[in-house]
């Protein structure tokens, strides 16, 4: 449904904000698109929306280039921006005919309109004026307004920003639904609502596309997945000891947990290695049962975190590359 | 296009300065069809027109100010920027719509000469001369407005901001005359939007001004859609 091929977008030909990004998003599916600010999910928005152009690359948006055809690539779309587009003086519902006769929908026009005010849970407030809504409302407004025409592709730039948990929560459902006919494009920085939410998340930093897996699979972009946490029934002391001696070990220590009569020690392994088969060793040469063992760090917060400080050292060194060669020559 | 269009003039209709505007409008041209016209004992239209002219240099950029510099502040413009809708046409729409308040507003006045008819000899062709004239000023400086006000998210500083253009556009009228250097003075007469009216007020159809008025609006509202278009490149 979405292509994007090589898109490159620079302000003022200085840095870029979109360096070569690449990805495809098929019919019906949910994509979180994260990262810090000012790492380009925004103007990556911006580009699929027909709002601003690329400095080269292509977008396609239903088979139509968007810089091609923008007329007919902007038909398939919804956008909700990271501000509400709401006009203050117009009440609820005549702001949402202006936008269904703008879009130039061809349904049935109030029918449409009190589905989507249902869909978004806006009636009640129908003959209100905007400016005397409060911000969750004009959120939800917001919302109303990108599925007015039923468009094919929805992108939401922080949808649930200002909404009480229970709309939160109303809003996700509502996401998870369109995600079924339509497909959703969701950028926030609420990592739980992305993993609520989107079957598949793409990480952009510095312009970069840094990961792009399924949800489940994200964990296997950290290689160096080393941190584990043990169970182990023994003298505290001396496994402390003994996993201090296997091979690949850079530190352990013990937490303030305990699991019956086992103690609890964060094991760290240097990067690159393994260390579970050699702390089971140990153990089983020592009799210590291992009651439990878990990686640290799977969740998606610490790996969205690892993910983009590898990302920044990673464009710290290209930043220092660029520096050196230029100052060699 | 169309919805554009509405959405504009319900603005103007709903808004302070819709109602502003329209107030100062009505008052303002009351007095000055009293002063020109009722007290000078003349059917004559071309001066009180060319009152309202000026009146208007400095009123109808309050009509325009608002235009896109509110749209930007709003964050709307990217409703209309993302919408199936080209920039052409958005520029048109809102184009369109100011000169309709303002087209309305000033065939409205010129019910006052339609009253005059009862008790003295007005001229039609004078009264209908003035009114295209004083449409194609006005036309040309919503234009402007409306490029200046796609400059800002400021709205004062796009009502300033026009009132600055056309006010220069006066002063190079009003000193051209002054200046010794003959193709200087050639230049700044081609560019005056004031100066080319007279044969209208006089009753007398001006092709080449009709030509000059309109290429002042398609060039400002091409420059317009050039901001719009140029900040999608920025």
């Amino acid at each position: 449904m979405i292509q994007v091929e090589h898109l490159v977008k620079r302000y003022g030909g200085a840095a870029f904000a979109l360096d070569d990004v690449s990805f495809e998003i098929g019919e019906g599916e949910i994509v979180g698109l994260l990262g810090p600010n000012g790492a380009g999910k925004s103007t990556a928005m911006n580009i699929l929306t027909g709002y601003l152009s690329t400095t080269s690359g292509r977008a396609v948006i239903g088979g139509v280039d968007i810089l091609e055809n923008p007329i007919e690539a902007k038909k398939m779309i919804g956008y909700l921006p990271e501000q509400p587009p709401v006009y203050p003086d117009m009440t609820v519902t005549e702001y949402l005919r202006f936008v269904y006769e703008l879009k130039g929908c061809k349904f049935p026009r109030e029918q449409h309109l009190a589905d989507v005010m249902e869909a978004v849970k806006v009636t009640d407030v129908s003959r209100r004026l905007i400016r005397n809504l409060s911000k969750g409302y004009r959120q939800r407004v917001g919302i109303a307004q990108a599925l007015i025409g039923d468009p094919k592709v929805i992108i939401f730039d922080e949808p649930t920003v200002g909404l009480d948990p229970k709309q939160i929560l109303e809003i996700r459902n509502l996401i998870r639904n369109l995600g079924r006919s339509h497909t959703v494009i969701l950028s926030t920085h609420i990592l739980a609502e992305v993993q609520s939410v989107c079957e598949r998340i793409i990480i952009i930093n510095h312009g970069r596309i840094i990961a792009n897996e399924r949800a489940e699979d994200l964990a296997r972009v950290i290689e160096d997945n080393t941190h584990f946490r043990y169970a182990i029934a023994g003298d505290k002391n001396a496994v402390l000891a003994g996993l201090r001696g296997v091979q690949g070990v850079s530190s352990v220590s013990p937490m303030h947990e305990r699991e019956g009569d086992a103690f609890c020690f964060l094991v760290e392994g240097a990067r690159g290695t393994d260390v579970r088969r050699g702390v089971f060793r140990v153990c089983a040469e020592n009799g210590w049962p291992i009651l439990s063992i878990g990686a640290v760090g799977n969740d998606l917060e610490s790996i969205f975190i690892r993910l983009v400080d590898r990302s920044d050292r990673e464009n710290g060194k290209r930043k220092d590359g660029k520096d050196i060669s230029r100052a060699e020559r | 296009m169309l919805a554009i269009y509405k959405r504009e003039l319900h603005s103007y209709l709903t808004s302070a300065i819709g109602y502003a505007f329209i107030a100062l409008f009505f008052a303002v041209s009351g007095g000055l069809f009293v002063y020109t016209t009722l007290y000078a004992g003349t059917a004559n239209p071309a001066n009180y027109y060319t009152y309202m002219l000026v009146f208007f240099a400095i009123l109808l950029p309050i009509l325009t100010m608002k235009s896109f510099s509110e749209e930007r502040k709003l964050r709307t413009e990217q409703l209309l920027m993302t919408a199936p809708v080209s920039i052409p046409a958005m520029v048109a729409a809102k184009f369109l719509a100011a000169m309709t308040v303002f087209s309305a507003c000033i065939a409205l006045c010129s019910c006052s000469f339609l009253l005059l008819a009862r008790y003295a000899t007005v001229r039609a062709a004078m009264v209908f001369g003035n009114l295209i004239a004083i449409l194609l000023v006005g036309g040309a400086i919503i234009a402007i407005g409306l490029f200046v006000s796609a400059l800002t998210e400021n709205q004062l500083a796009a009502a300033i901001g026009t009132v600055g253009i056309v006010l220069l556009f006066f002063v190079v009228s009003a000193l051209n005359s002054f200046i010794p250097v003959y193709w200087i003075r050639f230049v700044l007469s081609g560019v005056s939007i004031f100066s080319r009216f007279g044969n209208f007020t006089q009753g007398a159809f001006d092709f080449s001004a009709l030509l000059y008025y309109l290429s002042v609006m398609v060039v400002f509202l091409l420059l317009t859609w050039r901001v719009f278009d140029r900040r999608r490149y920025r």
